[in-house]
């Protein structure tokens, strides 16, 4: 018996979290995304770097259908991202997202922000809500924060509590657009080393980002793009000690050298 | 000599009628309003034709028009027992209705697109999406111009006075064919008495704009 739980686990971590199939997608004449393919396992952390409009962006918001796309495939734990609908409320509420611009509720406390979702999507009661928001906020940090109002809050305080409103749906895979770049020089490191922790911790993540030391610390692969495809994918240490495409030895000559 | 003195009853229950008229027909057009509002943003194809069609028709038919339709023609289609003061609510209420929709729907455009994609990428459904996160967000945007339409609605109400509804144009009505008053006197009066309700719908938005500016 105990043989065949080993194996049902064993092919629920062989079956990948996240699967892109040939995605397209255009914006007007502009082409995107150009057939991608990508494959994120459990517990794997992909950072996802490139020139701006290389696509990443776009890339990760597909990925919850928040942009959709054109043509291809992309599955979450096996199953295909549905129409918009219930089903797919359903299934985003299964997925993390930190924005650029944190977009924390602007009319509710900090701790109703972590609260809203637990309560309305997954129907928990607002004690047990509560309890719940309050370590999370704890644990990125805020914790005294959580009667304040977000625009009182800094903005690395801010998108430290987006990163716990997103966690307080027990997500299978935290998606990050970028969740720096709208950040002052000093408030950056708050943030990353709450991704820095969650990253040890096991979660699954796709992070769009500037951060080359991020990714070099933090991820199991760095997937580089430019003009709306994957020009390549490797292990930190290989991408940044020795890239193979001329075009990420470009990318990677510009922004490492000053 | 007083008309105000001779008549109060008339005046009291003309200004009545036309506050009776104003906010169930105002109510009415938020209801309707809101739910157009929401019908014009919504992802079903169906629905946002829907509110569309409604806001152009409404707005675009002048209200005599829509009275003379609603008064003649619901009746003709067999909508029967509905007295005019019904039928009044109904007209007012679908016409100003039109306009709250776009009122509304220019609130929830100033609600940055983050806020609801945010709500959304948290697995919350449209309609939560809209209510807990978009509306509230829109209502300060919103109450203003709607402060307008409601005292635009009030004044609106006159025209039902041609529609057998007890109000205050009615009570001008009555009064001419009483000689011996003078007649700028009478509407003066009933100035008077619009100028108490607008003035009181706009001491309660700007009480509600307040409120608003307050909580955030």
């Amino acid at each position: 018996m105990s043989e065949v739980s080993v194996t049902d686990e064993a092919t629920a971590a062989a079956v990948p979290l996240v699967v892109l199939k040939s995605v397209n997608k255009h914006f007007g004449a502009l082409h995107v995304l150009q057939d991608i393919d990508l494959t994120i396992a459990r517990g794997e952390v992909v950072v996802v770097i490139g020139p701006s409009g290389s696509g990443k962006s776009t890339l990760c918001r597909t990925v919850n259908r928040l942009e959709t796309t054109d043509s291809g495939s992309i599955t979450i734990d096996g199953r295909p991202l549905p129409q918009e609908g219930k089903e797919l409320a359903r299934l985003r509420a299964d997925v993390g997202m930190v924005f650029q611009s944190f977009n924390l509720f602007a009319h509710k406390t900090v701790l109703e922000n972590v609260t809203l979702g637990q309560i309305k999507v997954r129907r928990t009661d607002r004690r047990k809500a509560e309890e719940k928001a309050r370590a999370l906020l704890d644990r990125v940090g805020v914790g005294a924060q959580a009667d304040k109002y977000p625009a009182q809050l800094s903005g690395g305080q801010q998108q430290r509590v987006a990163i716990a409103r997103a966690l307080a749906m027990d997500p299978k895979v935290m998606l990050f657009d970028e969740p720096t770049s709208a950040l002052d020089p000093e408030m950056i490191n708050e943030v990353l080393e709450v991704m820095q922790q969650l990253a040890r911790d096991g979660m699954t993540m796709v992070v769009v980002t500037h951060e080359m030391g991020f990714a070099r610390s933090a991820a199991n692969r760095v997937v580089f793009m430019a003009d709306g495809r994957i020009v390549e994918e490797a292990r930190p240490d290989q991408f940044f000690s020795n890239p193979r495409s001329d075009r990420a030895k470009d990318f990677l000559s510009k922004i490492l050298h000053h | 000599m007083n008309v105000l003195s001779d008549h109060f009853a008339e005046f009291r229950e003309g200004f009545l009628g036309t506050v009776e008229l104003t906010g169930l027909s105002g109510l009415l057009a938020l209801v309707l309003g809101i739910l157009m509002a929401a019908f014009r943003v919504s992802p079903v194809p169906a629905l946002r034709i829907f509110g569309t069609t409604w806001v152009t028709l409404l707005r675009n038919t002048p209200l005599v028009l829509l009275f003379l339709a609603v008064t003649l023609g619901l009746p003709a289609l067999g909508l029967k027992g509905w007295d005019s003061f019904w039928l009044a609510v109904l007209t007012l209420g679908c016409y100003t209705s039109a306009f709250i929709c776009e009122a509304v729907r220019s609130g929830i455009n100033s609600v940055p697109v983050g806020q609801a994609e945010a709500a959304r990428s948290i697995g919350m459904t449209f309609n939560q999406t809209l209510s807990q996160v978009v509306l509230p967000q829109a209502t300060r945007t919103a109450v203003p111009p709607i402060g307008s339409l409601m005292i635009a609605l009030t004044k609106n109400t006159a025209i039902a006075s041609g529609f057998n509804v007890t109000q205050l144009g009615s009570v001008q009505k009555s009064l001419n064919a009483d000689t011996g008053y003078n007649i700028y006197v009478i509407f003066l009066w009933i100035a008077v008495c619009y100028i108490i309700i607008t003035l009181a719908i706009s001491g309660l938005f700007r009480l509600l704009e307040n409120r608003l500016a307050v909580a955030r």
